[in-house]
């Protein structure tokens, strides 16, 4: 039931059109009352947390708790004294050492598998206001690029309907709401869908939401365009986002190039990594200004150590991992056929040097933390693809792979340890894609091939009689 | 906006003007005007001074990007602060990093630097700077981190408090770009790593060291008895009966590796405890394929109690590995490739980490990080060998 038109509503709508709480309302304490707040629990081990120069959670939680007691109490639907309580409850755990969280909790929204997590505290005697403490993902936008009026529309809604409390951002890339109680679910989920035009993101076992690094919004070194793939591919795939039927989570992650500055390779079941096929693009005049001093190596990395004069052969030619560079004192030559494409001479002189024209993304798969088999990267299979829209030829590949892991995956199987369970052979044949040295960093050293009978002239079947004849016992 | 308990919702008619499905918004309503007019085509960019980020386009048009670090954990009265900072410099706009970093981007130098001062100059009642500038280049930005205490059902340490810890400790190397590289810091409650820490120059993970309790009179209740026993990754769980004839399960304790998957299938299974729970810190894993391919971090210490409020001895660790890879590491060189080139028996002897057997693998594949060659430096660890070795004789 997707309401048309509801993808781009921030570009004429306002806080204004949509805002709960005045500005009094507000900036309803001074900074005196807040210097002088006293949490409602004795907190005097975070109260150690305010200390120090980084931003202190503990200062940010009290500021919050403060402004809800001043709030007018029709002003609020989940009890004013939540952070307090929350605060109350962390205090607890930094003296007894554990967590009091209890164990999981099955809510959502109606016709959703996941995009709410259910959160009870196990202490609601002390702390009846977080008794219950949903927290809710909601699909960020492509970047976590914002308009403030989006923003602060999103604060009162939760404000108003939970505890004020946020994460920005989630592991995975979510705007994390962190904390309501049960009933305010729905009415949270209808404000978000028809007020912000925005949606839940994945949790359990789903296509988590999509993330992507900041591409050609604002990085001269993205291969692809990040974002609308990532948009894509999010909006392609809802069903599979908010309703669970795999045997655990998938995600994707869309990383501009190989710098992986959302660590794709590390984290996503597919990583989805820039490249490109042709020539580095090399600025001669740009390379002699480097070395002769005028611009900073690094885009100025380095500013505040004195390295000594940059000194190319030592910088670039010699950590070249593929020792495909050479520089006569005047001209930089690099033999593009051997480039492995790292990236690290285009980030030592961004001015010089730039990525190739003739762009793509190579397609990584399996990537996880440790829970169970050990933590694992991406392994290459697909070297190179191109990505433009509508990526019919990525979607293809995503749903013969869905479609082998949904067969074969056992639960909470990762895709990663399904291909280590039935083999790299069988995966490139989900893929059918051929068997290639760029899937490994070298041929096995063992010799224990898994022959088929098909391969071996003559099959299996043989007859031990006949055998004997040649061979007696 | 909606107002009042149920809002929009109808909770007797709860299909009646549903929307679902509709995704995120679309990214591009929400970028800047300059960022809208130059994409795709940025030639180049350049870190003016920490925190301070010029990208240059082929139009000629040049944003100045402002990052600033903090706490993930935010209240909305701390995202209307970045708003209206956000209204009064950036014409409404703003948007955060993957390391949940905040960046304010402008069209002009001049506003950049203001904007600067401004964000300096907030700070937290106790003192603690609401939006310090820096996290650019060579120096060390936000650590990433999961929830902790704050709200995990299975976290063996906390994580906001630990992190905020070791920022205040290392404060200057977020202000400043003097490391020969960047350092990358993560922190995972759990080996369940929400966060994917498995990958960062320094990772803080949570262990738990005692196997899990079991809940006889509720575990057949509210648990799936097969799913139970498929959870453990080392077989160390069967199927059981109490005396009284209950179903339930018994753990071969001697097999447990503490991984805690059994308690996120099954809630009768707790084991979380505060002597048997703290820390590991491991190090040298990198993301990027820069130079040399991505690399796991590996198990550098691996205990360290909890000790909240502040982690002293985290702390100590952290800041000690950070100290002596910044004196010692060559240009460009990341934690990790800093270890590989010296041998990680220069490594444990330069930072003066003990080295225990618990760094020894003997998990699956355990024997791909034997070292069988010849090839090795001397360190105080092998006159120790020696000695141990007169002694056993």
């Amino acid at each position: 039931m997707a309401a048309e038109g509801q993808e781009k509503l921030w570009e004429t709508k306002k806080y204004d059109d949509v805002r709960i709480y005045s500005d009094e309302e507000i900036w309803n304490y001074t900074d005196e009352e807040l210097a002088n707040y006293k949490c409602k629990h004795d907190i005097p081990l975070l109260e150690e947390l305010e200390e120090g120069p980084w931003p202190s959670f503990v200062s940010d939680i009290k500021q919050e708790a403060l402004h809800r007691h001043k709030l007018p109490p029709d002003k609020l639907m989940i009890p004013a004294d939540v952070c307090d309580d929350l605060l109350g409850q962390v205090e607890l755990s930094y003296v007894e050492k554990e967590t009091h969280w209890k164990h999981g909790g099955i809510v959502g929204v109606f016709g959703y598998g996941g995009g709410v997590i259910g959160r009870y505290s196990d202490q609601q005697e002390k702390f009846p206001s977080i008794w219950a403490f949903h927290t809710l993902r909601v699909n960020q936008p492509a970047s976590k690029f914002y308009k403030t009026d989006y923003l602060r529309a999103l604060c009162d809604i939760w404000e108003y309907r939970g505890s004020g409390l946020t994460n920005m951002h989630g592991s995975t890339g979510d705007t994390v709401l962190l904390g309501t109680h049960t009933e305010q679910l729905e009415p949270i989920f209808f404000d978000l869908t028809h007020d912000l035009g925005v949606d839940l993101g994945g949790s359990g076992s789903n296509l988590r939401t999509p993330s992507c690094c900041v591409g050609k919004a604002r990085c001269e070194f993205a291969c692809y365009d990040t974002q609308d793939i990532c948009y894509e591919l999010t909006m392609y795939y809802q069903d599979e986002l908010h309703r669970p039927a795999f045997p655990y989570k998938f995600k994707f992650k869309f990383d501009g190039c190989p710098n992986c500055c959302v660590a794709s390779i590390a984290r996503a079941d597919m990583s989805y990594i820039g490249t490109w096929k042709d020539d580095i693009r090399i600025d001669q005049e740009a390379v002699r200004a480097y070395v002769a001093g005028e611009l900073k190596p690094n885009a100025g990395a380095f500013g505040d150590r004195d390295w000594g004069p940059f000194d190319i052969q030592k910088e670039v030619i010699d950590l070249c991992p593929a020792q495909c560079m050479e520089w006569d004192g005047k001209e930089l030559k690099i033999n593009n056929k051997e480039c492995v494409r790292c990236m690290h001479c285009i980030n030592v002189m961004p001015r010089a040097l730039r990525i190739g024209t003739d762009t793509g993304c190579s397609i990584l798969f399996g990537a996880k933390a440790p829970i169970l088999e050990g933590a694992q990267m991406s392994l290459l299979a697909i070297p190179f693809i191109r990505v433009e829209k509508p990526y019919d030829n990525i979607k293809a590949i995503v749903e013969r792979v869905w479609d082998w892991w949904m067969e074969e995956g056992k639960n909470r199987e990762r895709l990663g340890e399904l291909i280590q369970r039935k083999s790299i052979q069988e995966f490139i044949k989900v893929l059918g894609v051929p068997a290639i040295p760029q899937m490994v960093k070298e041929p096995r050293s063992n010799p224990y091939i898994f022959w088929k009978e098909d391969e071996v002239p003559g099959g299996w079947e043989r007859d031990i009689k006949e055998f004997r004849k040649r061979h007696p016992r | 906006m909606s107002l009042g308990k149920f809002g929009y919702y109808n909770p007797d008619k709860p299909l009646e003007d549903r929307i679902t499905d509709i995704g995120p918004p679309h990214y591009e309503q929400f970028f800047p005007p300059i960022i809208k007019r130059n994409y795709g085509k940025w030639l180049y960019h350049e870190i003016l001074e920490p925190g301070l980020i010029v990208h240059v386009s082929e139009t000629g048009e040049k944003a100045y990007t402002v990052r600033v670090g903090g706490a993930r954990l935010m209240s909305v009265q701390h995202i209307r602060e970045i708003c209206d900072i956000a209204d009064k410099y950036c014409d409404g706009y703003v948007r955060w990093t993957t390391r949940n970093c905040i960046e304010f981007i402008t069209d002009s130098e001049e506003k950049a630097r203001e904007l600067m001062k401004d964000l300096e100059s907030r700070k937290f009642p106790k003192g603690s700077y609401k939006f310090p500038v820096g996290g650019t280049g060579c120096s060390i930005t936000n650590i990433v981190h999961t929830q902790g205490w704050i709200h995990c059902h299975t976290p063996a340490t906390d994580a906001s408090g630990i992190v905020k810890s070791v920022h205040d400790a290392l404060f200057d190397y977020f202000k400043t770009m003097k490391l020969p590289a960047k350092l990358r810091i993560s922190l995972a409650c759990c080996l369940n790593m929400c966060g994917a820490v498995h990958c960062s120059d320094i990772a803080i993970l949570g262990v738990h060291r005692k196997p899990p309790m079991v809940d006889d009179e509720v575990l057949a209740k509210i648990c799936e008895i097969p799913l139970v026993v498929a959870a453990c990754p080392l077989g160390a769980i069967r199927p059981a009966k109490t005396e009284d004839g209950r179903k339930t399960v018994r753990v071969n304790q001697d097999r447990c590796m503490f991984c805690g998957n059994c308690y996120t299938m099954c809630a009768a299974m707790p084991l979380a405890d505060k002597e048997g729970d703290g820390v590991a810190i491991l190090a040298g894993g990198k993301i990027s394929n820069r130079k040399t391919p991505p690399k796991f971090s590996k198990v550098i210490v691996p205990y360290i109690p909890n000790e909240p409020p502040r982690w002293p001895k985290v702390v100590d660790t952290i800041k000690k590995i950070v100290e002596v890879y910044a004196k010692d590491a060559r240009k460009y060189e990341r934690l990790g490739e800093w270890a590989e080139r010296i041998g990680w028996e220069k490594f444990f002897e330069k930072t003066g980490i003990p080295f225990t057997e618990k760094s020894l693998d003997d998990y699956r594949l355990a024997y791909d990080t034997y070292r069988t060659t010849t090839h090795f430096k001397y360190t105080e660890h092998v006159w120790q060998l020696a000695k141990a070795l007169e002694e056993a004789e």
